[in-house]
């Protein structure tokens, strides 16, 4: 999408390149049978994003069907509890589906249409991306197919209901350990197979050129929506940017507006999960190793022999062992700094901002909370954090509840 | 091309009949098992050997050689044996051409210069990844060309005129045309779109054209060789081997069941032009 911001030659806003690429990363790593499905889709993307027909078209739905712009609202109590910076919260958990995926998927479910394509596929981890592709499919008439590793069946069943209540088949993955990785896997087999009819709704900034691009241009709203949000409460830019990443759809979306902006600074939020000593985490980042997985070259959980691990995390959403390659160009130059947070520290910020704020959040967006829980308070009172909170919590409610110790 | 692969396809011309390329899974069940199994496959009637590199996330591949890879990974398979293995073949057997099948990541953390010279060094005759379509040459097929080794490229039912000739600039040993979209182990495609693609593929290249994907008996084999220059065999290959196991165990009985369904296959290329 066009937003007004100039782009200059050095310019971090640029990438990727004709190859996909953000520096090293990136890429088109996919079996000859997709490539000319990736091919068309490039094509198809680039014409629809000037496109004044379909951007109107977008802009209409995220503000009547999803209710955008999302509100930047300033938390007055949490600030005053950290005795710190000024924080505010980008109030993405409000939209509908309870997340920022919608914004993604009603970007793709149009360009889909607009391709002639007949039938959605999709992979999900903690269900809110499959539950915001069911969502779309059912507002636009698709035949839809949720592939979901069957650990995390067991573990979202709300989610699982939801997809099938809104039309979705949703099949278990039971290859592999059963995750989103396996489902992401099969997913790409589904495609593979049905290249003719079949659009591939991937749900993160990952995968082969050009997902990565389109996915960062339709969560971008949210960092648009919060420079404008901002210089009208503030009157300037944030000092710092934070959000959680997993495959850092949400956190690619906020901070990209911002790249070029040197005096912000950003801080990703990776799953430590039970710390990185071990391999129950999924810091792929902080802990990782660059590979080639599921389309693109990025930083990836894997063994010395380049075989792919598993990752741990709380939150089924940040449970994947790789991450968006434009993420992994951002860390390496610097840009943007990324850290891990346990699982227990993000169960502690789940039930602070719920005290505090009357907000229940999802566990992927209180990873962030947690890091910025120790950042505020050493931050001047004249300093002002924006954090994204991109998902509420319902759907966490009874996994939050059996690490508490309690039987609901 | 390397002058094993030359040899042989020019040997197949002069017999006039198509090559039959048999696929296993490096590793699978177990290395020793794995090794009695790939020592007798020439014997057996394989023309071209692919091993499968076992990777965690074989992203092309049906529910066969996804659990043949999974069974090699949990007996320790790595490249590093794998070529280890395709040595000790070579002791043995400098004829047979060897091709190593897989995906990009293993490769990418051995390092590519290492891995090419060490797979050079041990036998191997070509590559196929698949996961590195042309617009990713850079990556590995330029400098497996460089090092003398073949890079074997896919083509598919999506590759079309316009594209075959970009699919086609660096293919060297043979051009795999997957007779249909979809996972490995899937049903036998229509012989006859089968032939239709592969004289659209002989109009691109002097290079000879395997075609693989859903061949699993001799008749299939005696099928498809009529209209290609080789059958590749591999999901129907695996399986026996699933089904041959002793409580989970390689025995002489998977090495003999293996074995006589190469025979059976082989018996099949045979006849494929008579």
């Amino acid at each position: 999408m066009s937003d007004n911001l100039s782009k200059s030659a050095n310019s971090m806003r640029n990438g990727p390149d004709e190859n996909g690429r953000f520096g090293d990363f990136g890429g088109r790593f996919v079996a000859e049978t997709l490539m000319p499905l990736i091919l068309d889709l490039e094509r198809a993307y680039d014409q629809a994003k000037t496109d004044p027909e379909f951007i109107d078209e977008l802009e209409h739905l995220n503000k009547h069907y999803t209710g955008r712009p999302s509100p930047l609202y300033f938390a007055e109590r949490l600030t005053e509890h950290f005795g710190g910076a000024k924080i505010y919260f980008k109030r993405d958990e409000l939209n509908h589906t309870g997340s920022h995926k919608i914004n993604n998927c009603l970007g793709q479910i149009l360009l889909a249409r607009r391709m002639g394509k007949t039938r959605i596929i999709a992979e999900t981890g903690a269900g809110q991306h499959g539950v915001a592709t069911a969502t779309v499919c059912a507002r636009f008439g698709f035949p839809c197919v949720v592939y979901m590793g069957a650990t995390d069946i067991e573990r979202q069943a709300p989610n699982v209901f939801r997809m099938k209540l809104l039309g979705a088949e949703v099949i278990p993955v039971t290859a592999g350990h059963g995750t989103l990785k396996d489902a992401m896997n099969e997913a790409l087999r589904d495609w593979v197979t049905n290249v003719n009819d079949t659009y591939y709704l991937i749900g993160t900034a990952a995968g082969p050129h050009p997902y990565p691009e389109l996915v960062r241009d339709f969560q971008s709203v949210i960092g648009r929506e919060v420079r404008e949000q901002i210089m009208a409460a503030e009157g300037r830019l944030p000092d710092l940017l934070m959000a959680a990443v997993g495959g850092g759809s949400n956190a690619i979306g906020l901070f990209h507006p911002f790249l070029d902006d040197a005096d912000v600074a950003m801080v990703g939020v990776e799953a430590g999960g039970k710390g990185l000593d071990g391999d129950e985490h999924c810091a792929s980042l902080t802990a990782g190793a660059p590979g080639v997985l599921h389309g693109n070259r990025t930083y990836l959980l894997q063994d010395a022999d380049g075989q792919i691990m598993d990752g741990h995390s709380i939150s089924a959403g940040l449970d994947y062992p790789g991450i968006g390659p434009e993420h992994a160009w951002l860390k390496e130059t610097g840009r943007v700094q990324y850290v891990p947070i346990m699982d227990d520290e993000a169960l502690e910020a789940f039930q602070l901002l719920t005290r505090i704020e009357g907000i229940i959040p999802a566990l992927e967006p209180a990873h962030a909370l947690a890091e910025l829980a120790k950042r505020a308070p050493g931050m001047g009172g004249d300093q002002i954090v924006v954090m994204n909170l991109c998902g509420r919590g319902d759907k966490d409610v009874f996994a939050v509840g059996r690490h508490l110790g309690i039987e609901l | 091309m390397t002058a094993r692969m030359d040899a042989r396809f020019a040997a197949l011309k002069c017999a006039d009949r198509p090559a039959l390329v048999t696929f296993i899974m490096g590793g699978d069940p177990d290395m020793a098992t794995f090794a009695d199994i790939l020592a007798g496959l020439p014997a057996a009637g394989a023309d071209i050997i692919e091993l499968g590199m076992a990777f965690s996330d074989p992203m092309a591949d049906g529910p066969g050689v996804q659990i043949a890879g999974l069974r090699a990974l949990k007996a320790g398979i790595n490249l590093k044996k794998l070529l280890g293995a395709v040595a000790e073949f070579r002791r043995a057997d400098t004829e047979t051409p060897m091709v190593l099948m897989g995906y990009y990541n293993p490769i990418y953390i051995y390092g590519v210069d290492a891995f090419l010279a060490d797979a050079k060094a041990a036998g191997v005759d070509g590559l196929i990844v698949v996961d590195l379509p042309p617009e990713e040459d850079a990556e590995l097929c330029l400098p497996a060309l460089k090092a003398g080794l073949n890079f074997i490229r896919l083509a598919t039912p999506t590759t079309d005129d316009k594209r075959l000739p970009k699919v086609l600039s660096n293919t060297s040993g043979f051009v795999y045309y997957v007779s249909m979209t979809g996972v490995t182990g899937g049903e036998l495609a229509d012989t006859d779109a089968v032939g239709e693609a592969v004289g659209r593929i002989k109009a691109h290249t002097h290079v000879p054209v395997c075609v693989g994907f859903g061949i699993k008996s001799e008749q299939d084999a005696a099928t498809i060789g009529r209209h290609a220059d080789g059958v590749v065999v591999g999901t129907a290959i695996v399986n026996t081997v699933a089904e041959n196991l002793t409580d989970g165990r390689g025995t002489d009985k998977t090495i003999g069941a293996v074995h006589g369904l190469v025979g059976a296959l082989a018996r099949g290329v045979k006849r494929a032009r008579t």
